[in-house]
């Protein structure tokens, strides 16, 4: 436990010292504020519980983006600087600096979602919404974020460059996506599997989006972070043998 | 303190190292010498738990690096090929976050960080983003981490890479001083280096160790001899008079040397040249190859009676004779069965020459490393 608060303050401080996290974050936003008045608001009347959905759909499309973007460089990083040697010649196990990584990105990435609340008090003021769509939706963003961060830390084990790895988290997010289309196409048994791994909006995502707390959708997301950190620390692992 | 037996690793199917064994004991320092790809970093990153190993059994302290790397790697402090720094943090900063990691509480690294940015020379630099550093202070930052939590094991990957003269002196002068409280693992490229700084030896080829010893054992374990260079200034040549009057009393001088050299001037008689050129050098000897009649031309041949004494001395295999240095010395380079400098001097003394310099031939770690590490037969220049 330790070891991961001395490597998740480590890299929480890299973040907020270096340009690429500020970089990302008022990207992100900006586009988000774009998005949020071009399609989320529209021309005509709407009903405000369906602007946040929009929100919340648009916003999540971008939150998943900016996992890969702020995780591509966690691992790449400390290779191409030679810095993995200081982490693996520690006391330190495989799992306690992908845990101390995942949890600084996952702290920011928190924090850049946290910033766009602004639109949906903008949504409060002018319309009407209930708080608790706002926190389920709010919910299930930081849970769909962490899934993104999880798959861009493991495509950051895989690979040497930080533009690999972004390439590969984003093919790997852009496969689970399309895992649910996928599987419209396919007959049972492997529609059935297709289904409930996709990483589908509509899918596992559309019961945050509208405020309905699932604890299905929560088990759902906690799985893939769980599954793609252990891979992850696999692929460290195994790295020490290659 | 480390014992490694028939250590080997693999990276996919091709072998980078082994199977190798050795044992290093508590306080020894020893150097890792190959070239590029022999194996000595692979060798170093296992024994610092950051490969390990495809087979063999590594141990440091007893604890097994396969079965407790935990352990391992609080005993040992690693200085890789590239230092790991962060670019963006201070020194002090990334110092206290390497001790942290290697578990020490803050109050251990506030004791210990002015020890240690003391011993690496860094006192005036401990502010200082790594980023803005000098190549030398790095490699010092790099070094500071690797001791930061005192271990008793040391690990230093090619610690002179890149470095200028003056700071691989302060390198080396670092070294030292950290051999006086850590068992120390070098490897380098550079020769004098590792000569200078490590009581040990382990030569790499393609990822076996070929040889083990002292400098001195592995010169004279790998040539079966030892090599003596001694400057000399022969009786004859001494007796020549200086330069300028040199051209005037050619003829003369000849003569005499031709009556020293009657053997030489016998030969030269049979292939017709001595007789032709009627100067002084025709007695030293044209029949010689083009190196000698070279030798010829700055000197009176007084250097053939000096390779004739030392031949003379029981356990001299060869002599070479060099080119003439100032003031009538020559360089004689002189392999032998043992070590025969008393021998040899007192020969060249009571020959009536004058001894001017005698040592252990320079440069033989280098030969021994070139023969060693090419694997070929050939070396010797």
């Amino acid at each position: 436990m330790r070891a991961i608060s001395i490597i998740f303050t480590r890299e929480l401080s890299t973040y907020l010292r270096s340009l690429q996290g500020y970089v990302t974050a008022a990207l992100l936003l900006l586009v988000d504020g774009v998005l949020f008045q071009t399609y989320a608001l529209g021309d005509g009347a709407r009903l405000s519980a369906d602007v946040l959905q929009n929100f919340f759909l648009l916003t999540g499309v971008l939150v998943q983006v900016a996992g890969v973007l702020l995780a591509g460089r966690l691992l790449t990083e400390e290779r191409q600087q030679h810095t993995i040697v200081l982490l693996n010649t520690s006391p330190v196990r495989d799992y306690e600096i992908v845990l101390g990584k995942y949890l600084a990105a996952f702290v920011f990435l928190v924090g850049m979602i946290a910033l766009s609340v602004y639109m949906p008090l903008l949504i409060m003021v002018n319309g009407k919404v209930s708080v608790s769509q706002l926190l389920v939706g709010y919910l299930g963003l930081v849970l769909l974020g962490g899934s993104s961060l999880a798959i861009g830390i493991f495509a950051s084990t895989l690979v040497r460059q930080q533009f690999a790895a972004l390439m590969v988290g984003a093919v790997v997010n852009v496969l689970l996506v399309l895992l649910f289309p996928m599987a419209r196409r396919l007959d049972p048994p492997l529609q059935g599997v297709f289904e409930q791994l996709d990483l589908w909006w509509g899918h596992f995502f559309n019961g945050f989006m509208k405020g309905i707390f699932n604890l299905v959708d929560v088990v759902y997301y906690v799985a893939i972070i769980y599954f793609f950190l252990l891979l992850a620390t696999k692929t460290l692992e195994a790295k020490r043998w290659q | 303190m480390i014992r490694v037996e028939n250590l080997s690793k693999f990276y996919g199917g091709k072998r980078a190292l082994g199977p190798v064994t050795f044992a290093i004991e508590v306080g020894e320092t020893v150097g890792f010498l190959g070239l590029n790809g022999a194996g000595k970093t692979t060798a170093l990153r296992v024994l610092a738990c950051d490969l390990l190993p495809s087979g063999g059994v590594v141990s440091v302290d007893g604890i097994d690096v396969v079965a407790n790397p935990h352990e391992v790697r609080k005993r040992i402090g690693f200085l890789p090929e590239f230092p790991p720094l962060y670019q963006d943090m201070v020194v002090c900063e990334y110092l206290t976050f390497a001790g942290r990691m290697r578990g020490m509480s803050s109050a251990e690294i506030r004791k210990r960080l002015p020890t240690v940015l003391a011993r690496t020379h860094l006192d005036d630099r401990a502010d200082d983003i790594i980023g803005h550093l000098s190549h030398g202070y790095r490699q010092r930052v790099g070094v500071a981490q690797a001791i930061i939590h005192d271990p008793s094991l040391l690990i230093l990957d090619e610690p002179t890479r890149g470095l200028d003269p003056v700071q691989i002196v302060e390198m080396r002068n670092m070294i030292n001083e950290l051999k006086q409280s850590h068992t120390i693992l070098i490897s380098s490229h550079i020769l004098t280096e590792i000569s200078q700084t490590c009581d040990h030896l382990l030569v790499l080829r393609e990822g076996e160790i070929v040889a083990s010893g002292s400098e001195e054992e592995l010169s004279a374990g790998l040539l079966e001899i030892n090599k003596i260079v001694m400057t000399v200034v022969a009786k004859a040549d001494a007796e020549r008079p200086a330069e300028g009057e040199a051209k005037g009393a050619e003829d003369g001088e000849a003569k005499g040397d031709a009556d020293g050299d009657a053997a030489e001037g016998e030969a030269e008689a049979e292939d017709g040249e001595a007789k032709g050129d009627d100067d002084g050098d025709a007695a030293d000897g044209e029949a010689e190859d083009d190196k000698d009649g070279e030798s010829e031309k700055d000197g009176t041949g007084g250097y053939k009676d000096v390779i004739a004494c030392l031949e003379a001395v029981d356990g001299v295999v060869s002599v070479e004779a060099g080119h003439e240095l100032h003031q009538r010395a020559r360089s004689y380079r002189i392999e032998c069965t043992h070590d025969l400098r008393p021998e040899v001097s007192r020969a060249v003394v009571e020959a009536g020459h004058s001894l001017l310099e005698l040592s252990h031939g320079h440069g033989e770690l280098e030969r021994t490393f070139v023969k060693l590490v090419r694997g070929d037969g050939d070396a010797s220049d």
